[in-house]
């Protein structure tokens, strides 16, 4: 058996994004053994990607100075993707493997967004909204492009202003839900004054891009790439020239790894008690996981899962009440940002919905569960695990996505037969690559 | 200041910012990072090594996601393996 390395801590933390690096801080300040594990190149999770450099967030300048400094092992550029046994886990590098051993784990893996299948949604430069962004905060280049915003969710105008920052041409922001349920979120915002400033900051940043309502892409079109999007504005498509289409359907929580090690599941969240415990012993979990409620939400619980795991349980109490304020306002997010069911008639019959697998939504149809139409079609059973169809068949069919399996990330072949214990001799049946 | 450095791309040079991730050179040589099972072209989709759209093969090393991985001067990148 090859390990690369083996390390202890006290407390681990996976995922580095605010609730990650936010848990790491306070545990670590309670004077425990803490190391954080990120598969990105650097901290921050998606929200602060590319922050630092700016300057532009408060919040991401604060927390990442103070995980500088703390006594805190960073791991990143790699990802966990099984525990063999109970307070073990083995993480992957570009060329390495860990095994990382923990008293207390702390569950901060963030979300992804949501994405719903429609004509012409699998070619080149139709990308997510935050995955744009992820590209240009990356080093894509964006001056003069034109770029279509769509989906639904407050990343929408972020994503917007910050392309149009950039030097992007917006010629629409559309957005699925209605102005009754925006108005009704706004109005929950009132006794929240730095999100109004944040939201009227926002305003001022997108100058004059139209911001459209009950309004959603109907069909992508090109040969060989993207050239132009049909939507759906006020019932009337509208065909639009565009460079890129950033469209994401607001955020689903990661949960794969937390399904893996045991931990329930409540409505699609991870179950947690007042101390952001999970119902297995030892394991917290903050963060978008237990509920999308943004970075003030994230910040809070990471805060009290960290001070928790470390045994600092009077001061993590202080947090609650703020914590309850921030789950407010994700309960009011959720509403306003829900997806219509209009949109489930969206995809036609050659429309793809598994894209590792090229399922065609046809197929779908004729399926009666998740399990099924894995087991007959092969949906969701590529490398990304179901993390992009799944979400989009329990939207389009209804259908409960089902148990996680290790390896939890597609693994390298050497690794997965370290973690037999011998070489494999089939490493496709484990969901290896090589 | 941010250097330049160059990569190949299907053999041909592509300059980019150090900081610039595989999949950005990729999408900027103008080029697919690899073919879906039925053809068609495809490109990255979320940016946060979720998706595996991005995969190409790097210095010889298939399946790469190439949104999470930083250039290096002298990458050797093929997309569609």
């Amino acid at each position: 058996m090859s390990r690369d390395s083996q390390q202890r801590f006290d407390v681990l933390v996976i995922g580095g994004g605010p609730a990650g690096m936010a848990a790491a801080v306070r545990a670590a300040e309670c004077g425990v053994d803490v190391g954080i594990v990120d598969d990105n190149a650097t901290v921050g999770g998606q929200i602060w990607r590319g922050d630092l450099a700016d300057g532009r967030s408060r919040d991401a300048v604060k927390w990442s100075e103070l995980l500088r400094t703390a006594k805190v092992t960073k791991l990143c550029g790699k990802r966990v993707f099984d525990q063999p046994e109970k307070g073990v886990l083995l993480a992957e590098g570009e060329n390495d493997l860990f095994e990382l051993r923990y008293r207390n784990l702390i569950l901060a893996t963030g979300a992804r967004e949501r994405f719903l299948p429609f004509p012409g949604w699998t070619l080149p430069n139709v990308m997510g909204a935050g995955g744009l962004q992820a590209m240009v905060k990356s080093g894509l280049p964006i001056q003069g492009k034109r770029v279509v915003v769509a989906g639904t969710g407050p990343l929408l105008l972020a994503v917007a202003a910050y392309l149009k920052k950039h030097g992007a041409e917006i010629p629409v922001v559309c957005e699925q839900t209605s102005w009754s349920n925006l108005a009704r979120f706004t109005a929950t915002l009132l006794g929240q004054p730095a999100k109004i400033a944040q939201g009227l900051r926002l305003k001022g940043e997108l100058g004059g891009v139209p911001f459209v309502v009950n309004s959603w892409p109907l069909a992508a079109h090109g040969r060989q790439a993207l050239e132009s999007v049909t939507i759906s504005r006020g019932g009337k498509p509208e065909t639009t020239q565009c460079d890129f289409l950033a469209c994401g359907f607001h955020l689903v929580p990661n949960i794969e790894l937390q399904v893996l090690l045991g931990c329930q599941i409540q409505a699609g969240h991870v179950r947690v008690d007042e101390f952001q415990r999970t119902t297995v012993e030892s394991i917290f979990c903050a963060g978008e996981p237990t509920g999308i409620g943004g970075v003030e939400s994230a910040l809070l619980e990471g805060q009290i899962a960290g001070l928790a795991a470390a045994g600092g349980m009077e001061e993590a109490r202080r947090l609650f009440p703020g914590r309850e304020k921030a789950r407010r306002f994700a309960r009011h997010m959720d509403r306003a940002f829900r997806v219509r069911p209009e949109l489930r008639i969206l995809p036609t019959a050659d429309t793809i919905v598994c894209r590792c697998e090229d399922v065609p939504y046809s197929r779908l149809q004729r399926q009666t569960s998740w399990r099924e139409a894995k087991l007959q079609t092969r949906c969701g059973m590529g490398p990304c695990q179901g993390r992009v169809c799944g979400p989009a068949a329990q939207f389009l069919f209804k259908w409960i996505p089902d148990s996680v399996r290790p390896p939890v990330f597609p693994a390298r072949i050497e690794n997965l037969s370290a973690l037999a214990g011998g070489p494999l001799k089939n490493g496709a049946a484990l969901g290896g690559f090589e | 200041m941010l250097s330049q450095m160059t990569v190949m791309v299907n053999g041909s040079p592509v300059s980019v910012p150090s900081g610039t991730t595989v999949a950005v050179a990729v999408v900027m040589a103008g080029q697919a990072c690899r073919t879906g099972v039925t053809g068609e072209p495809r490109g990255p989709l979320c940016g946060m090594g979720i998706c595996f759209e991005c995969r190409v093969a790097i210095d010889g090393r298939s399946h790469c996601r190439s949104c999470q991985i930083l250039c290096r001067p002298g990458m050797q990148v093929r997309t569609d393996e």
